[in-house]
């Protein structure tokens, strides 16, 4: 109870702040939450706000979804099988140190500035990352309850689905997790380099304008709707996987 | 619930200096159906070994396994020395998850009553004791009804009186439901109180050393002084076991 009055308190210590400083620069490069909110507002009943987050949630939920369904297949396959492991090590250590700009660049040159090579960017900045989760994750896998498994002759679906999965739960939220934390970011990039819809190509033009309180409403926006993600897609699933933990 | 026969002429292990060493060489064994076999050897004989190539986890071996009845594939109860339940199923569902095909509620009810878990059937496992997760592996195990049940020193690291419990428990459930079991202990007692029959391993290379029937009626087994009494013949009249143990 004490935690949730103080996190509360910080909460709106951070906007004070914000609100006092906006006052005393006096300047429309800093607005104020009040301006910033109504600015919010308007952006929303204009629908310009909601068409371009809807877009860039889109574009998210796509090449997230490629993202972690290629990663964990590849991860795992690393994971069960040392040869195959040893053999992509490299290209995951090259792949991993591609600055996600370079990237982007690369596609947008070698596809066009195309809704496919948008998504493939954020896909091929991400799969290393998951790859290298679930890997670990396969590696540290009991070898005790799959000998277990084997040794009450379960087939391959119910070993997969009760006795690996489970394990592998941990690794894939961890993954969920950074996943969205970098795509959110990356995508804007790939938005403003190269599509004309979306948060990032918005983001761009509020910046030719100096727009600063559209940047800060769209911001917010953003925050609010990733903190939704978390609170009610992450942690029920986390609960319900999580429940048998003491 | 058969006999089997056990034959394996060579199992080899390569050490951490990629050195081959024989494990087990020309081991012969026969279990009787229904009966109660407690191997007894040193740690590091290689009881565990046997244990997985019975229960075909381990192919990497010369010889045979082969029921006293035609079959393909043995059914293998295998009672680790770790419970080794999955910890995201409840107790309950751990054991529904060995049977292949929806089991009556009432066959599972009657498990679980045998070895007193009813009242935390749907707890998880870490909040279990491990007197109770070593019962609920034991139920797991027979469940399935198998042909043979490994157990692998399985009452190791509970305190005495747990371990008695428990021990009274798999007899009292071993009575109702027959089954031929190969149970490994390097407890001379434990494997008196248990067993029809003893079967001594020497260290790698394992071979046996002897076997003998336990001859104490079970009614008198839970006197300790008949057990200690039997122990003591045991060793004066094979002298050789006392260096096993």
């Amino acid at each position: 109870m004490l935690n949730k009055t103080l996190s509360l308190f910080s909460f709106f210590l951070l906007i004070a702040i914000w609100h006092g400083l906006a006052i005393l620069i006096n300047d429309n490069t800093l607005p104020t939450p009040v301006l910033v909110l109504q600015v919010l507002w308007q952006e929303i009943e204009s629908g310009q706000l909601p068409y371009h987050l809807g877009i860039t949630l889109l574009r998210l939920i796509i090449s997230f979804s490629i993202a972690m369904i290629l990663g964990c297949a590849i991860g795992i396959t690393l994971g069960l099988n040392k040869k195959i492991d040893a053999f992509f090590d490299n290209w995951l250590v090259i792949f991993l140190n591609i600055p996600a700009l370079v990237t982007i660049i690369l596609c947008y040159v070698w596809f066009g500035l195309i809704e496919s090579a948008a998504i493939l960017a954020v896909v091929i900045n991400k799969i290393p990352n998951v790859i290298v989760t679930l890997r670990e994750g396969t590696r540290a896998l009991d070898k005790d309850l799959l000998e277990m498994a084997r040794s009450y002759h379960f087939t391959k679906q119910k070993t997969f689905f009760h006795v690996i999965w489970p394990q592998l739960h941990p690794f894939v939220m961890a993954a969920t997790r950074s996943g969205l934390a970098l795509i959110w970011k990356i995508i804007l990039v790939v938005e403003l380099l190269g599509r004309s819809d979306g948060m990032g190509y918005q983001l761009h033009l509020f910046f030719q304008l100096f727009d600063v309180a559209s940047i800060l409403a769209y911001t917010i926006a953003f925050i609010i709707v990733i903190q939704g993600i978390e609170l009610l897609i992450l942690k029920p699933l986390d609960k319900k996987a999580l429940r048998w933990r003491r | 619930m058969t006999g089997m026969y056990i034959n394996i002429k060579n199992k080899t292990y390569t050490t951490a200096d990629s050195q081959k060493n024989t494990a087990i060489s020309n081991l012969n064994l026969k279990l009787n159906k229904n009966q109660f076999v407690c191997l007894v050897g040193p740690s590091g004989c290689g009881k565990t070994t046997l244990l997985n190539i019975i229960a075909n986890l381990d192919n990497d071996y010369e010889g045979e396994i082969r029921l006293d009845k035609p079959q393909f594939l043995p059914t293998i109860g295998y009672i680790f020395q770790n419970p080794r339940l999955l910890p995201w199923r409840t107790v309950r569902e751990n054991i529904e998850l060995v049977l292949n095909n929806h089991q009556s509620r009432k066959y599972i009810d009657s498990l679980l009553n045998s070895m007193q878990l009813t009242e935390h059937q749907h707890a998880y496992p870490e909040h279990l004791s491990l007197g109770m997760s070593r019962r609920v592996s034991i139920i797991r195990a027979f469940a399935i009804n198998p042909d043979i049940l490994l157990m692998d020193e399985p009452f190791v690291s509970l305190d005495p009186p747990t371990a008695r419990q428990v021990r009274n428990s798999l007899l009292k459930l071993w009575q109702q439901r027959p089954h031929t079991i190969l149970f490994v202990t390097h407890d001379l007692r434990e494997a008196i109180t248990l067993a029809d029959r003893l079967i001594f391993l020497s260290t790698p290379p394992m071979s046996v050393i002897s076997e003998i029937d336990v001859t104490i009626p079970r009614k008198e087994r839970k006197n300790e002084d008949a057990i200690e009494d039997f122990r003591q013949q045991l060793l004066n009249e094979h002298p050789d076991i006392k260096t096993l143990l």
